[in-house]
């Protein structure tokens, strides 16, 4: 399958309670909202958050953003009308938590793929973010990330881990340091994108400036907010810089040139471009024109 | 019936009112006409004192009869309680049918004006806007006579044209002397600037002071000198000091705003103009603050100091002046405690008269020398008017303040709102009442983008300094459809014809007319 | 379908909107709508609930709306959800299909 090109800077969680935070969240700078069952939904609510999504995508999709939908665990009473649901709305992904295994992922593939064909879309057209947040998600990461096609992403959540770990939360998070590198090592080794947490205090901008700065030094393509308040912060740390889009232009450019000469391998400053290569400047391109960065004379007026 | 310049039909006639309608802000033309004043030659007191012993026997001393005409300031805000008390005395003395024409009306409750419109105390009222049960009640048909709603501009133009002449001037201030020097900048219930209230106290035929803070001869500082006040009352209150530094400002957290905040501060930054000792009038909208903040990081991160800002002075413009950032600060009301400190204690921080801010006939006023203006408003139309009266489904919402003065006058006038709020969408086709032309605004900046006029007069610039930036331009019917995909096509609401208000121009033109709702 | 007991959806939040169905039997449709923006948008918002009741096939219900200013997919969630409590079913799902 060729691998899409898509923005994963921000996912910016929204509840599936509340209607105004649902209207407001199209207008931020985020690449993905996070439209929630889960967590931010009292259990007594459940139903009519599925119904508030299901209609807030049937009928006001945003247009330029990547939709996801977070259903509930695996083994609650709520997933499975959650997925009748959440495959009804469409979404770019579904986004599973505290998933610990391959066989979780997979049972759940084949119920999205039951409702994808009876409702008439592409039988794994849905794709699948796994929320790593806990011990045994952490070791079992790469299975994980290798166990679906569907699977695109994993996104790491530090409260759940911590406390499967007896470990204490700190704002250094120290104590998510390794979980951090293990789910990057299995997401490299799985060709996925890694999500990392998210940083709790919205007051804290500063905090979560040198957070976000880890996450982008460690290697992770984007970040999960909590609040709109976060978003443009994250995106900064994940827009490429003026020397990076300029290294893809000449990497795509160069591609291009090879297509044109109908040649089989291109090499660009002494080294090859293969697939990985040229997929990440498209990625940084896509990157720096989502940041609102005009490329080669282009004009967003009209 | 006529068309006025931004296609409103007018009658040629409102009751006595005759209407001359908008021609467009090149249409101005200068006048030689003499300045109108009620003052009179008036001999010292024989007792050494003006100090009268209740609000009653200074009414009976101003000879104040049916159908004359009162004013008020309205820089105590919500916090007001020296209107109710007048107005509660001249009931008492039986007097009726009196033109009410405060520089804008609070929305002040217990007693509400409400209630002296029902019996009859005031028939008609002249003002910069009417909000709460007051407005609520006009645009249902309270009154026979219309309301005169004019911009900060257009009140001392009107009075001093004639159009609108004062019999008595009720001042409330902080301080006072027996001698009637007086201010607004100390004592328990200061509000700071007093600056609305000096087209009244030098045109009225009689000024009576309100004080509740009677000071030692003389009152320092004195914003409102002796020879211009007849008479002082000492009352027991005032005002509410929560209320008066509360309601205007407030800082936003809301997300959305703080977005469209700090889009504003990046369009300021990103024009050529943005440059050493440039000038700038935010407001005191929660936008407008939150924007006033972003403003101060720019002009820090790129070393530029401002020569001045100008109209109501709010906490963190004050925090700027602190720092160093602007060199002046002109104000013709201070929004909160801080402000209204602030004037008493830095020579470089003034209280200036509302005539100086934005009267265009006073030989040319401060808001002329703006760089940038930041409108806040309730809706804006695809030709770029904007309405800050009167919400979508006919209610009344606000004053015109001096947001169409400010559009004329500042080089960049940029306004600021959400193109949705609630079901409610905020760009629209044609806005439900213009207050300020479309030609004067030169931009709007919204949660879902920037759009420039293009009949502005420095659309070009604007237009060349905004494509350096990575600042998302649109188009304002992209704005209109777009909110209007989020909450369908609104009904239009339906108007008898009878007209309630009348909204004038800085120039005294009718630029539109409010009618009654239907219900 | 029938309706079993009264039941309530939706918060009187800005933006959300309270919908309050009972049982009306023999007695017909009862719709009343109050609304933060009923002037621009009442009879909109009237269409869609009797839309929605209509696709459940209910005839006889009293309905009450209270709006605070819900755009219309809100209105049409929170009517699903009050009638889906109120009789005691879940949503069908399936029937989106069609």
């Amino acid at each position: 399958m060729e691998q899409r090109v898509s923005l994963k800077r921000t996912s910016l969680y929204v509840s599936g309670s509340s209607p105004a935070n649902i209207n407001e969240a199209v207008f931020y700078n985020e690449d993905c909202i996070v439209y929630d069952l889960e967590d931010s939904v009292p259990t007594s609510e459940k139903d009519t958050a599925r119904l508030i999504v299901y209609n807030a995508l049937r009928y006001q999709r945003p247009a330029d953003k990547y939709v996801i939908i977070r259903v509930n665990g695996i083994y609650s009473e709520f997933l499975d009308e959650d997925l009748e649901a959440s495959v009804r709305a469409r979404p770019d992904a579904l986004r599973i938590p505290k998933v610990e295994s391959a066989e979780e992922v997979q049972k759940i593939s084949a119920k999205v793929a039951e409702i994808e064909s009876q409702v008439g879309i592409e039988v794994g057209s849905i794709e699948l973010w796994c929320n790593i947040e806990s011990y045994l998600g952490v070791i079992n990461a790469l299975e994980i990330a290798s166990a679906d096609p569907r699977v695109v992403a994993l996104a790491l959540g530090a409260e759940d881990y911590t406390a499967s770990m007896k470990a204490q939360r700190t704002k250094q998070g120290l104590e998510m340091f390794y979980a951090r590198n293990a789910l990057l090592i299995a997401c490299r080794a799985a060709g996925v994108d890694a999500i990392d947490m998210v940083f709790s205090d919205i007051d804290d901008l500063e905090g979560l400036r040198e957070d976000v700065s880890m996450a982008r030094n460690l290697g992770f393509d984007g970040k999960t907010a909590i609040h709109p308040r976060q978003i443009d912060t994250i995106n900064s740390f994940f827009t490429p810089s003026k020397k990076e889009i300029n290294y893809a232009l000449r990497v795509l450019a160069a591609v291009e040139e090879g297509k044109r000469l109908n040649k089989g391998a291109v090499a660009l400053d002494g080294s090859m471009i293969d697939k990985p290569v040229e997929l990440r400047a498209l990625t940084t391109i896509a990157q720096a024109r989502a940041a609102g960065i005009k490329i080669g004379g282009e004009n967003h007026a009209g | 019936m006529p068309v006025n310049a931004v296609g409103r039909e007018l009658p040629e006639r409102i009751g006595n009112y005759l209407v001359k309608p908008y021609q467009g802000t090149n249409a101005l033309e200068p006048t030689s006409k003499k300045v109108v004043s009620n003052r009179v030659l008036t001999l010292r007191p024989a007792s050494g004192s003006k100090v009268v012993d209740t609000l009653e026997q200074a009414i009976q001393a101003t000879g104040l009869k049916n159908g004359m005409t009162i004013s008020f300031h309205h820089s105590f805000r919500e916090g007001d309680l020296v209107v109710g008390q007048v107005l509660t005395a001249i009931r008492n003395l039986g007097i009726k049918n009196l033109r009410f024409a405060p520089s804008a009306v609070v929305n002040i409750k217990n007693p509400s004006i409400v209630d002296f419109v029902r019996d009859g105390t005031i028939t008609r009222i002249e003002a910069s806007g009417i909000r709460g049960e007051l407005g609520d009640a006009v645009i249902d048909g309270l009154m026979e006579e219309p309301v005169i709603l004019r911009t900060h501009g257009a009140r001392p133009r009107a009075i001093e044209a004639g159009e609108l002449e004062i019999d008595v001037a009720f001042i409330g201030a902080s301080a006072a002397d027996e001698y009637g020097n007086a201010t607004g900048q100390i004592g328990p219930n200061a509000c700071g600037a007093l600056g609305y209230s000096f087209i009244d106290v030098t045109t009225a035929g009689k000024v009576v002071i309100i004080t509740d803070n009677m000071v030692d001869y003389p009152c320092v500082p004195a914003s409102i000198s002796q020879q211009y006040v007849d008479y002082v009352v000492v009352v027991e209150q005032i005002g509410i000091p929560e209320k008066i530094g509360a309601g205007a400002t407030r800082m936003t957290r809301n997300p959305r705003d703080l977005m469209i905040a700090q889009r504003i501060a990046d369009v300021i930054a990103a024009s050529r103009l943005f440059k050493n000792n440039f000038s700038f009038q935010t407001g005191a909208g929660s936008i407008s603050i939150a924007c006033t903040n972003y403003l101060a990081d720019r002009m820090e991160e790129r070393g530029i100091k401002a020569s001045f800002a100008l109209g109501g002075i709010t906490a963190n413009i004050v925090e700027m002046f602190n720092k160093g950032l602007v060199r002046v600060l002109e104000g013709s009301q201070s929004f909160d405690a801080v402000a209204a400190r602030a004037i008493a204690e830095h020579p470089n921080i003034l209280e200036i008269d509302n005539a100086v801010y934005s009267n265009m006939y006073g030989k040319g006023c401060m808001l002329d020398k703006l760089n940038f203006g930041v409108l806040t408003a309730l809706e804006i139309d695809v030709d770029f008017n904007l309405n800050i009266l009167t919400g979508s489904s006919g209610e009344m919402m606000g004053g015109l303040g001096g947001g169409p003065d400010v559009a004329s006058g500042a080089d960049i006038s940029i306004a600021a709102l959400p193109i949705v709020r609630g079901r409610t969408p905020s760009v629209v086709n044609k806005v439900f009442t213009i207050c300020t032309p479309g030609e004067t605004v030169a931009m709007v900046v919204t949660e879902a983008g920037i759009a420039l006029n293009p009949r502005h007069k420095h659309y070009e610039m604007l237009r060349e300094d905004m494509e350096k930036t990575d600042l998302k331009i649109v188009s304002i019917e992209s704005l209109r459809q777009l909110a209007e995909s989020f909450t369908g096509k609104p009904k239009q609401i339906e108007c008898t014809d009878k007209i309630v208000c009348i909204v004038e121009y800085r120039d005294g033109t009718v630029i539109d007319v409010i009618r009654q709702i239907k219900r | 379908m029938q309706l079993k007991h009264p039941a309530v959806a939706g918060t009187l939040e800005s933006s959300d909107v309270q919908v309050t169905i009972h049982p009306n039997n023999g007695m017909g449709l009862d719709i009343r709508i109050e609304s933060i923006v009923k002037a621009q948008f009442g009879d909109a918002i009237l269409e869609t609930v009797e839309e929605v009741l209509a696709s459940f096939g209910i005839a006889e219900a009293l309905v009450r709306i209270n709006d605070k200013g819900a755009l219309d997919w809100v209105i049409r969630a929170r009517m699903q959800a009050a009638i889906c409590r109120g009789a005691d079913c879940s949503f069908d799902w399936k029937g989106e299909d069609a």
